[in-house]
């Protein structure tokens, strides 16, 4: 059995939780609501997962389930990202004097 | 060959993603930071693609379905139905990594544990132990199903779909922690036995949990402290989708989760700190549902009509607009900057006060006072606005309510006692606009409301902007 591999990705999810704190630590208020929406929307990443899970080969439960995710992923995603920038336009507007 | 093509295009849309929550943090990029990041989204499914083997069929039906449902709600949603929204989606993300560890779990059973882990090594190269991946499905199962149902509570709540009021009973919190435990005994036993013959009910067990879990958790929490909770839920499912990481062992999955939970909570916790309050009082405490004794407020609420109104704020030189919730529900936003437009034109200087917490999520009033064309110099923050609220001629409330009570300040039996709150009590006259004369989302008496120097405007927030507004263009 080879933890090495696995204690990689540990490695990995430490640091991003670091940097993660590190990113977001000063950021205006007036931002918060993009952000959050935006975050969201990275949180649909889960689709990776999700697509994976409808390979050819599985047993059709596994692919319908997978499908299911997809869609609700993509729901969040798609969504997520055009919703943020629907409000981010807004903002952008009054940089006008 | 493929497999390095694939995990550098991840390491790309990593970078991306960093990139994309950067520049989402300063006003000047926060839109190329958000087109950037959802380069890297993009990148990540066609890595993903790459594996190859796939139901293409399913797959393109997926990806197109949630895109056009995706893109319907984000561009029918009106601002003020952000917070729902954000809710909404942050529950299917939720909902779609339980979905995630559950069609896992059924492959895991249906093929064997042999076949799975090798199949997965094949994929990833990498060969994990089974309690491994047995007890990272059973965490997504637990942490997706209690963002989904969470969100769902927080959404119908949000939405007025169900009271916005705390619910609590008896034994709760005994329940949530019996709950708790039965969940992590439950990713335990998966973890010794995932292949066992009773180990399917296990996990359709741990579903129910967790989606009980989500309910109760959301339940007993009020509408006022919905901007905590809906960044809270942002992190788990954040959390969820690096969790699922961990199943498929895919990197991108494990980092990009892993920011948005980490941003998450640091967001959750600036949300606390402008309550002034600690993240478990939120979650267990009840806010406002037990209420001790308050200082009884002393006089009467004074009522004022709009032609008063305007006789004093035409003579006021500077003006400080507090919103508040009450203005989201009354839609009152473009009303409001037309009547802040009038009043400089009048010759005032009209800033806008924004409390951290003001509304249902996280910098809601900006968003709705932006959508409105409000310039963002004129947004302020709570200490600048405090510092010069003595000199201010005129504080206008406008659906603002536990941010702007003194109570806060001088009443220690109060419930919001030690919250940091906008001073609106300092300025020279200060007129609160409210729909009726009851109390407000949280229950609670205002003290503001019997200050000496404030008058009450009652009815429709937006209406009563109007009516001021037009008494300028008399």
């Amino acid at each position: 059995m080879e933890l090495a591999p696995l204690l990689l990705l540990l490695f990995a999810f430490t640091l991003a939780v670091f940097l993660g704190f590190e990113l977001i630590a000063k950021v205006p208020s007036q931002l918060h609501t993009p952000l959050m929406s935006g975050s969201n929307a990275i949180s649909g990443i889960t689709v990776v997962g999700a697509l994976l899970a409808i390979a050819a080969n599985e047993p059709p439960l596994a692919r319908w389930i997978g499908f299911a995710a997809v869609v609700l992923a993509t729901i969040n995603v798609v969504g997520g990202y055009a919703v943020t920038d629907r409000m981010l336009a807004m903002f952008k507007k009054k940089e006008k004097p | 060959m493929k497999d390095v093509l694939i995990n550098l295009l991840y390491i790309a849309s990593a970078i991306l993603f960093i990139f994309g929550i950067k520049w989402l943090g300063h006003a000047d990029t926060a839109r190329r930071g958000n087109r950037i990041s959802s380069v890297g989204m993009l990148l990540a499914v066609i890595a993903t693609l790459l594996y190859g083997g796939l139901d293409w069929k399913l797959v393109a039906g997926g990806i197109l379905l949630g895109s056009v449902i995706g893109l319907i709600m984000a561009k029918r949603v009106q601002m003020t139905g952000m917070p729902e929204l954000v809710a909404l989606f942050n529950g299917f993300g939720g909902l779609a990594s339980l979905l995630v560890g559950a069609a896992e779990y059924h492959k895991l059973h249906h093929g064997g544990a042999e076949s799975y882990l090798s199949a997965l090594a094949a994929q990833t190269g990498v060969t994990v132990p089974l309690a491994f991946a047995a007890v990272a499905i059973a965490l997504t199962v637990l942490v997706g199903g209690v963002t989904f149902t969470g969100s769902v509570v927080a959404w119908a709540k949000l939405s007025e779909k169900m009271s916005g009021r705390p619910m609590v009973f008896t034994g709760q919190k005994a329940i949530n922690l019996v709950l708790l435990a039965a969940s992590l005994g439950g990713a335990v036993a998966l973890g010794m036995q995932p292949v066992a013959p009773w180990a399917v009910g296990l996990v359709i067990g741990l579903v129910v949990i967790s989606l009980l879990i989500g309910v109760l958790m959301t339940l007993p929490i009020g509408g006022g402290d919905m901007p905590v909770v809906i960044s809270l839920l942002n992190s788990l499912s954040g959390v969820a989708a690096a969790l699922a990481g961990f199943i498929i062992l895919n990197n991108v999955l494990v980092v990009a989760g892993c920011l948005v939970g980490a941003s998450g909570i640091i967001l959750t916790l600036i949300m606390c700190k402008a309550m002034n309050r600690s993240i478990g009082n939120v979650l267990f405490g009840g806010f406002g549902a037990a209420g001790g004794k308050q200082k009884a407020s002393t006089g009467e609420m004074k009522a004022a009509s709009v032609e008063d109104a305007y006789y004093v704020l035409e003579a006021a030189r500077s003006v400080v607009i507090i919103p508040g919730y009450g203005m989201a529900v009354a839609q009152a936003q473009h009303a409001v900057k037309e009547l802040s437009a009038m009043l400089e034109n009048n010759g005032a200087e009209v800033r806008f006060a924004i409390h951290p917490v003001a509304g249902r999520m996280p910098g809601h009033m900006n968003v709705l006072l932006a959508e409105a064309d409000v310039p963002y110099e004129q947004l302020q923050e709570m200490e600048p606005v405090n510092a010069i609220m003595p000199s201010v001629d005129v504080a206008i409330v406008i659906g603002a309510n536990d941010v702007v009570n003194p109570a806060a300040l001088d009443d220690p039996a109060s419930p919001i006692y030690g919250m940091p709150i906008i001073h609106a009590h300092e300025a020279r006259a200060i007129y609160c606009l409210k729909r009726g004369k009851g109390t407000g989302f949280s229950g609670l008496e205002n003290a503001l409301f019997y200050h000496p120097n404030t008058r009450m405007l009652y009815g429709d927030a937006k209406a009563t902007v109007t009516s001021l507004a037009a008494e300028f263009g008399k």
